[in-house]
């Protein structure tokens, strides 16, 4: 058996032939345990091949508790309470935040994209764009571009101006927010709770997140993952593998910690950790419309490439905040190279 | 014991000489002892094979292995002719890389030799020579990849954190000192009893004298507020002839608060300057206490607006944007002359002392100056010496990649092709005939530089 980040990886695997196929008895399990989307990236062709056993959750923001209460703000729900937040954080003379727009961390910045985009453009339009269907010239890009731009396009909201925020990378962001406290808020996954841990800010206290706000229709949930897979045939692997489909091995997992899954029979309770508790409640009601990380759906090229493609496209966005029709060109130009 | 079996005294078997200079001048056995200096060429091939075989393995197919893959495409399955090559010179990022390529072949080499020459020629004349270059070439010892880290950390932006911004600051501060209250404002919105006016805040209305002014400031940076600041107080009541007022951060701790009012909790703002303006000509001028009152004497009649000027809010000086886009090739080259120095150093240095003292002599005895005897003997004589070096640098400086990985951190205007090759092949390119493609293209660039060297190695020994 293989553990795979990608589900994409996944599935130049299984196209090789590589992996085998679940047996009809694991399928049922991942039936009722997993909303058909979680299914469907655990497939290639009319097979099924993989698990998702951990999910990493992107649809938060952290933020420092006592600057919102010196500034006199409460956690945003919507894009707009948002900019506003910042606005008045900055007034009372706080950065609203720290952006790791650096070349090798620039996948923040297509993680706050994904946020806007599926929850303005919705789940649909979403699955169309990571697969090329929709070009990126597309208005819902632009319209995204431009959401984006009310946050990227001001540098003092930015920790260091832009300067500073094309050069800094994600630990670098999250310890300017919490160990130097030189802003209110930074973009990171769950797992930014390991980056914080190396500061003074204790996680739940001085350090909380917020659902990432909504800037349409849809609550946006964007969830990486690790996708289990087997690659032998064999009663022992699909044994393993039902076992890890299962709600007894998500329950078990998320009593330890540092640990969410997309099985919806997983019950908040399960899970110690408070904020964990906190995102899978967010998780939950995303139901459906939870999608995965769109910069891992793409090709490497586009989606996962330091300084190349959607990466740098973004990041020149930072710089050039104005440019939303340059930055569109770029984006289909890149992705016109790496779908061919 | 196998001389004295052969017959043959032991001298001939030692070496050719010996055997040539047999007095008997018998053809056969003449014959015989040349067979015995070169050896059978089966021997020699036996005794060449494990190297040839190694080279064979290790180089040479390598190479022609590479020019093959780089006539592919991306699969590896179909045949994408010159492609790969002419893609070299195509999309933003290839030309840029092939651009700093350039400006590192061009600027690296030669900047490194003169730093080197300059060097060993001052490490002649000082006392503790040995020191001073033992510390110039310990670089030298440090692996590419902790240099890299050692000058991300010099080059970054925060002052805090890289010296080369804090000396930056250092010599600026020494010059100018910014005071002041950097980033601050009036509140935004409509309405407002203050607008941003030319870089500084003035007031919305107009005001004569025997009147107070409240100044409400935002975006204060509580780092910036002094220690000796004092709650906002209300302006002191107006004289005759004078105007009072009030700048203050007006921002209650916990939100809330009536804004545009000096409220408790709020805090002066000491040592602004103020300045009563009409017809864009200065009137009266005060500066704020420390609970940021200040009273204006001596304002004639009439109405004026009262303006914050700008220099109150410059923001302060943060240095040079060393990893910015067009300072980044520049800095990387820095810390590569940092390393690479001592080595030209050493090389010249020892070129240096294999001059011969006479000739300097003879030029000084002749009446040229110091630095004619440099300019026209010494570096004439170290010539070979500075080419050897330079070329060598030159080889050096188109495979650099480590440098170039960690300080640049994959910004794509720091990109060179030897990093570009590795980007398209493994780094997420994915794309190994492109890869090969610019390896192969190093490799033709290398080749010059190459045959150079071998061949003045070949008329050394000549």
């Amino acid at each position: 058996m293989a553990i795979l980040p990608q589900p994409g990886l996944m599935k130049q695997y299984a196209e090789k032939g590589s992996l085998k196929p679940l047996s009809p008895d694991v399928v049922s399990e991942v039936d009722k345990n997993f909303s058909p989307y979680w299914k469907e990236l655990g497939s290639s062709g009319d097979k099924t091949y993989g698990v998702m056993i951990k999910a990493a959750y992107k649809s938060i923001l952290w933020y420092r508790p006592q600057a919102f209460s010196d500034a006199g703000v409460q956690p945003p729900t919507t894009w707009q309470e948002l900019v506003t937040a910042a606005g008045t954080l900055q007034e009372a003379g706080t950065t609203p935040f720290t952006l790791a727009a650096g070349p090798d961390d620039s996948w923040t910045l297509t993680d706050w994209f994904e946020n806007v985009y599926l929850s303005q453009a919705g789940p649909e339009n979403y699955d169309k764009l990571a697969e090329h269907e929709i070009k990126w010239t597309d208005p819902t890009v632009k319209k995204a571009l431009e959401t984006l731009a009310e946050i990227w396009g001001k540098p003092d909201f930015l920790n260091g101006g832009v300067a500073t925020a094309t050069k800094t990378k994600f630990d670098e962001s999250v310890t300017q927010a919490f160990g130097q406290e030189k802003a209110a808020m930074v973009y990171g996954g769950d797992f930014a709770a390991a980056n914080i841990a190396t500061t003074n800010a204790k996680v739940g206290t001085d350090a909380k997140v917020f659902a990432f706000p909504k800037a349409g229709d849809t609550a946006p949930a964007i969830l990486g993952g690790d996708v289990a897979v087997a690659l032998k045939d064999g009663e022992g692997a699909q044994e393993l593998m039902k076992f890890l489909a299962s709600p007894e091995a998500g329950k078990v997992w998320a009593g330890l910690g540092g640990y969410l899954t997309p099985n919806k029979n997983v019950p908040p309770d399960a899970y110690a950790d408070p904020v964990a508790k906190e995102l899978i409640g967010q998780l939950q009601q995303a139901g459906d419309a939870a999608r995965y990380d769109m910069s891992d759906l793409t090709p490497a090229a586009f989606g996962a490439t330091p300084g190349d493609g959607m990466w740098e496209a973004l990041r020149t966005f930072v710089q050039k905040p104005d440019d939303v029709a340059g930055t569109q060109k770029k984006l289909e130009a890149e992705a016109a190279e790496a779908y061919k | 014991m196998k001389a004295p079996k052969d017959g043959v005294p032991p001298a001939a078997t030692a070496g050719g000489a010996a055997a040539v200079a047999d007095p008997a001048p018998d053809p056969p056995r003449k014959r015989r002892s040349r067979e015995r200096l070169t050896p059978p060429s089966w021997l020699a091939l036996l005794f060449l094979l494990p190297a040839l075989a190694l080279l064979g393995f290790l180089v040479v197919y390598p190479i022609v292995y590479s020019v093959i893959r780089s006539l592919f495409d991306a699969t590896g399955d179909a045949f994408a002719g010159v492609d790969n090559y002419t893609g070299v010179f195509q999309g933003r990022e290839n030309l840029i890389a092939v651009r700093n390529t350039a400006i590192w072949v061009v600027v690296a080499p030669s900047l490194v030799t003169i730093v080197g020459l300059f060097f060993a020629v001052l490490t002649e004349r000082i006392r503790w020579a040995t020191a001073f270059k033992l510390v110039v070439f310990m670089p030298m010892a440090i692996s590419f990849l902790a240099s890299g880290v050692i000058f991300r950390l010099v080059y970054q932006q925060d002052p805090d954190k890289g010296v080369a911004n804090a000396a930056m600051v250092a010599i600026h501060d020494t010059f100018a000192q910014d005071t002041g209250y950097p980033g601050a404002g009036p509140r935004g919105g409509g309405d407002q009893p203050l607008r941003e006016d030319a870089g500084g805040v003035a007031t919305t209305g107009t005001h004569s004298a025997g009147q107070s002014v409240l100044m409400p400031l935002v975006k204060v940076k509580p780092e910036y507020v002094p220690d000796g600041a004092e709650p906002a107080a209300q302006p002191p009541p107006a004289q005759a002839g004078q105007v009072t007022g009030t700048v203050w951060f007006d921002f209650t701790r916990g939100g809330g608060g009536e804004p545009n009012v000096p409220n408790a909790g709020e805090t002066g703002l000491p040592g602004v300057k103020v300045e009563a303006v009409r017809g864009g000509e200065v009137v009266a001028t005060a500066t704020t206490n420390a609970d940021g009152t200040f009273t204006m004497a001596d304002v004639p009649d009439g109405a004026y607006t009262i303006r914050l000027p700008a220099d109150n809010f410059t923001a302060p000086y943060r240095g040079a944007e060393w990893l910015g886009s067009t300072l980044i090739t520049p800095a990387i080259i820095g810390s590569y002359l940092w390393v690479w120095s001592g080595f030209a150093m050493v090389l010249i240095a020892a070129g240096l002392a294999a001059i011969p003292r006479d000739a300097l002599e003879a030029a000084r005895v002749d009446g040229a100056t110091e630095w004619q005897v440099f300019r026209r003997v010494t570096i004439p004589l170290l010539a070979p010496v500075l080419m050897v070096v330079a070329v060598t640098l030159t080889i050096n400086v188109l495979k650099v990649f480590d440098l170039v990985y960690i300080i640049g951190g994959g910004d794509p205007n720091a990109s060179v092709l030897a990093l570009e090759m590795w980007t398209e092949a493994f780094g997420g390119g994915n794309d190994q005939g492109a890869g090969s493609a610019i390896a192969v293209l190093l490799f033709v660039l290398v080749a010059p530089a190459m045959l150079f060297n071998i061949r003045r190695i070949r008329q050394e020994r000549t």
